[in-house]
């Protein structure tokens, strides 16, 4: 455990949080929410969960992703107020 | 779906290996990190990167509605018979010591759970692809 490299992960990771839920479009902030889960695999890896971590990195960043673009193309991008 | 030469061809080379590593996370989840659900997901990964170039009508050539339900019933029922063999001689649900004790074979047990690892990996990459067939068909118009 580097807690330098760990510092710096976490805060990056409360920033992408942070982005994601306040980001207009829908686009962006699923996007947004794979960088997310790509950090969140590094943390999980570093604090030697790797069978986590590979979940986190399949399902988190590869999954949803696409779940979400496929439901988004269905409806508008971003809201009209 | 635009016709994109760049995407198509990137995605025909990677497809292989994709879905050879999620064989290889099947195969290595008794011994090491991955398992059936991680490798299942991994190989749904690889008809997901199909759908995305190829467009969803070609893969349901490869695989339909039928193949997934056939698939995903096969993977659960391998996956209970190991774990009900094991109450055939007297154990517990997946208690497979026991198989290896009475039969005598070694590494017996290693092999049963490949197997039920095996049967789980079938299930979770067929309902995975299901999930996103429903998601994703438009019923036909581009999206």
């Amino acid at each position: 455990m580097i807690w330098e490299l760990d510092f710096a992960l976490l805060l990056f990771m409360i920033c992408c949080a942070i982005a994601a839920i306040t980001v207009r479009d829908l686009l962006h902030a699923t996007i947004i929410l794979a960088a997310y889960s790509l950090i969140m695999t590094v943390l999980w890896a570093e604090m030697n969960a790797v069978d986590v971590a590979f979940t986190e990195a399949a399902v988190g960043a590869g999954i949803t992703t696409v779940l979400f673009i496929a439901a988004i193309s269905r409806t508008r991008r971003s809201s009209s107020d | 779906m635009r016709e994109n030469v760049v995407i198509r061809t990137v995605s025909r080379l990677a497809v292989p290996f994709i879905q050879l590593f999620g064989l290889y996370v099947i195969a290595h989840g008794a011994s090491g990190p991955g398992g059936g659900f991680q490798g299942g997901v991994a190989f749904a990964a690889a008809f997901i990167l199909m759908i995305i170039a190829f467009g969803i009508a070609d893969v349901r050539k490869r695989i339909n509605n039928r193949g997934i339900m056939i698939f995903s019933i096969f993977g659960i029922a391998l996956y209970a018979a190991v774990g009900l063999l094991s109450i055939l001689y007297a154990g517990n649900f997946l208690q497979l010591n026991v198989i290896e004790a009475a039969l005598g074979i070694p590494h017996l047990h290693g092999i049963l759970i490949d197997i039920a690892e095996a049967g789980i990996g079938i299930t979770v990459m067929a309902i995975m692809i299901s999930i996103i067939y429903d998601m994703a068909d438009t019923g036909g118009e581009s999206a």
